[in-house]
């Protein structure tokens, strides 16, 4: 089982830099934990409704941003939003984002805000290319042991 | 045989983010609660049987309104703050107003650690108050209440109403999940 030994140790090793590099913190891990036989796709199902948030509010958020008149409290609600799921599956970074976000918010400052969604933009793709080769790990190594 | 023996505590768990609902779901499961989940303060009153749903001809005529808590036995309702129309505090009062449901304890989630927040619930007769991310230690508190609602004898309740302190709106941006998961 050489090919499965390899691959295990290539997600051990990945979940660990993501952790060391601030992608993800301690609630990843606690989502993990919660992951077991009876729901073996716990973690999968909830990241990928975070994909589907995300995706969601970050184009909510460019939308806002682009009014001629800007309604912060608008861009504050959606960014307060995108806050707490990120918090909820452990994204560090973004959620650290999005809290230097909200500050912007309450300054209305316009070319703050532009300048931190380009921020966050940038970091949700890191982390959603980053979640998508663990889980294909995962997938492989599913398919090794069964 | 009839209903099942195994006395299974039962949770209703409230949330309009469909993300947070799994995970209160997926950590109430683990510790081996029955779970209902909704996503809403008005969808958890229909369920508990306080609120008339003209629309809903199935509800109406399975469930008796008014006072018929006993059709539906919920030990616990967990719920977020911050959902839009009605929050958390508002399901709060509700129920700490509702003859028939003011005994079940609740507990109010919440990502924001805001004190005069905190206060305003457990003055208001919430049990708890846990900040999200809600983790399984949150979770273990939760067996005292859910024990004590079962013996507690009505009392005076405290209503303290204070003005309402802002909550995002989020009408517009939250998608709406209908209907009841239950799981």
């Amino acid at each position: 089982m050489d090919g499965m030994t390899q691959l295990q140790r290539q997600w051990r090793e990945h979940t660990a830099y993501l952790r060391k590099e601030g992608y993800l913190d301690d609630q990843f891990e606690q989502l993990q934990k919660l992951q077991d036989e009876n729901s073996p796709d716990f973690v999968a199902e909830v990241v990928s409704i975070f994909f589907d948030d995300s995706e969601k509010l970050l184009n909510n958020m460019a939308r806002a941003l682009e009014q001629k008149v800007v309604d912060f409290k608008q861009v504050d609600a959606h960014v307060h939003q995108f806050k707490g799921s990120s918090a909820s599956i452990g994204a560090m970074r973004v959620k650290n984002l999005c809290i230097e976000f909200r500050n912007h918010c309450e300054a209305q400052s316009l070319e703050e805000c532009v300048r931190c969604l380009r921020k966050l933009q940038y970091e949700y793709s890191v982390l959603k290319n980053q979640l998508e080769y663990l889980f294909r790990l995962e997938q492989q190594i599913r398919a090794a042991g069964v | 045989m009839g209903m099942a023996a195994e006395a299974q505590y039962h949770v209703l768990a409230v949330d309009d983010s469909l993300l947070d609902r799994k995970l209160i779901e997926r950590l109430l499961k683990t510790s081996s609660y029955h779970v209902t989940a909704v996503d809403s303060g008005s969808k958890a009153l229909q369920f508990l049987g306080l609120l008339e749903d003209e629309h809903n001809d199935a509800l109406a005529s399975s469930v008796s309104l008014n006072d018929h808590h006993q059709d539906v036995d919920v030990n616990l309702i967990i719920t977020d703050y911050c959902m839009p129309g009605m929050t958390g505090y508002d399901l709060l009062r509700k129920i700490k107003e509702s003859k028939s449901l003011k005994d079940i304890p609740v507990v109010i989630m919440s990502s924001e650690n805001i004190p005069s927040r905190i206060s305003r619930c457990l003055e208001e007769g919430a049990e708890e108050f846990f900040l999200k991310p809600v983790q399984l230690s949150d979770v273990n508190k939760l067996k005292p209440h859910l024990l004590k609602g079962r013996d507690k004898e009505s009392e005076p309740g405290i209503n303290n109403r204070k003005g309402m302190e802002e909550c995002h709106s989020h009408d517009k941006t939250r998608t709406k999940y209908d209907g009841l998961e239950v799981v």
